[in-house]
């Protein structure tokens, strides 16, 4: 990766690839969390929240290396989001528990009627 | 210099194994911990990658609150989940190629693909005055040229928090809660009855006294719930009667 002046100094430091590598992992890393539990809600979600802070890492090592705020505003929007989306299907969650009494994924395609 | 990149290899490889547990872990719990591990190095990434003001964020917002959401769901709900884990030996193939898939897409579109070196256009600045730390910049800029789409932030947050409370409430019938509205239109006549007695009656078990005459006030039948017969000292109306006549 080309190191110019313009990229914060930590970055100067490591390098745009590595940071894009850990994003990249991130990534896979949450889409096989997702096939591997396709039983378990909570560890989707959770496999969900990885998939945004890989993205997050994305926006924000390109934001330090084109020295451009923007990225950074985004990464801001992006948690905002995912926080929203956490809040609401933990609480999807426990009502369909309630109703339930468990939180199988295949039950819910009961709701198809 | 070399300190950073250790810095930043460290991070990095717990951030990676942390999220290898996620995905991996037996029990939900651990899961949630490791989740929070995971978010603190990428809080450390961010720092390295020069944004302060989000990796604080981060610790605060993820770490603070939705993987604690998370933690007090799981141990909320009473879930079996050895049950839940019982397709993973028949899931993980399919997951594994598709994971895989997706990581050579992503080594073969990264390995021939360049930064522009000199991003000189876009790097002369948001009009901002260098040297000012990246909290007060990113301020400038928010609240400048992204002011809708942070209002539209605040909204987002909103409609999820209105959104968890109403999907959650819930009314329990058994639940006793104070009406004041009821409680100011009861009136007396409703809870309290006049009752005549005789002299030297006593007050209990005179339901064939005929309403309507003096006497003093005695709670009505359903209040408190008192039941007349086959207490202590509790005489039928009959005999009650007849001792009135003895009595007269």
């Amino acid at each position: 990766m080309a190191t110019n002046t313009l990229m914060a100094p930590g970055l100067q430091a490591v390098g745009l690839g590595p940071y894009l590598t850990v994003g990249a992992i991130l990534l896979v890393l949450g889409v096989f969390g997702i096939f591997l539990n396709r039983k378990n809600i909570i560890i989707i979600m959770m496999s969900i929240e990885l998939i945004l802070l890989s993205a997050n890492l994305n926006l924000v090592a390109f934001s330090g290396a084109l020295n451009e705020l923007s990225g950074q505003v985004f990464t801001l929007f992006t948690l905002t989001v995912a926080a929203a989306e956490a809040a609401i299907g933990l609480a999807i969650v426990t009502v369909y528990f309630r109703n339930r009494g468990s939180i199988q994924v295949e039950d819910v395609t009961l709701m198809k009627g | 210099m070399i300190l950073t990149q250790i810095a930043f290899y460290l991070f990095a490889t717990v951030l990676v194994l942390s999220a290898a547990m996620v995905v991996s872990a037996r029990n939900p719990v651990h899961a949630v911990l490791f989740l929070i591990l995971g978010f603190f190095n990428a809080a450390g990434l961010f720092l390295i990658a020069g944004a302060e003001f989000l990796a604080m964020i981060l610790v605060i917002v993820y770490v603070g609150a939705v993987a604690v959401l998370f933690l007090f769901v799981v141990m909320m709900l009473d879930v079996n989940f050895t049950q839940l884990r019982e397709g993973v030996q028949r899931y993980a193939p399919v997951g594994a190629a598709i994971g895989v898939v997706l990581l050579a897409e992503l080594v073969f579109t990264v390995a021939r693909w360049q930064v522009v070196p000199h991003p000189a256009p876009i790097a002369a600045g948001n009009g901002l005055p260098p040297g000012i730390t990246n909290t007060e910049a990113l301020g400038r800029l928010i609240y400048t040229d992204y002011v809708f789409l942070f209002q539209a932030c605040g909204l987002v947050l909103m409609v999820a928090m209105i959104g968890a409370i109403v999907l959650t409430l819930r009314e329990r019938p058994s639940a006793k809660r104070q009406d004041v509205s009821k409680q100011h239109a009861r009136m007396p006549a409703d809870t309290m009855e006049m009752m005549s007695l005789s002299l030297g009656a006593g007050t209990t078990g005179n339901h064939a006294l005929a309403a309507g005459r003096d006497g003093f006030l005695r709670p009505h039948d359903g209040y408190g719930a008192v039941a007349d017969e086959g207490g202590p000292g509790v005489r039928a109306p009959e005999d009650h009667e007849a001792d009135h006549h003895h009595g007269a």
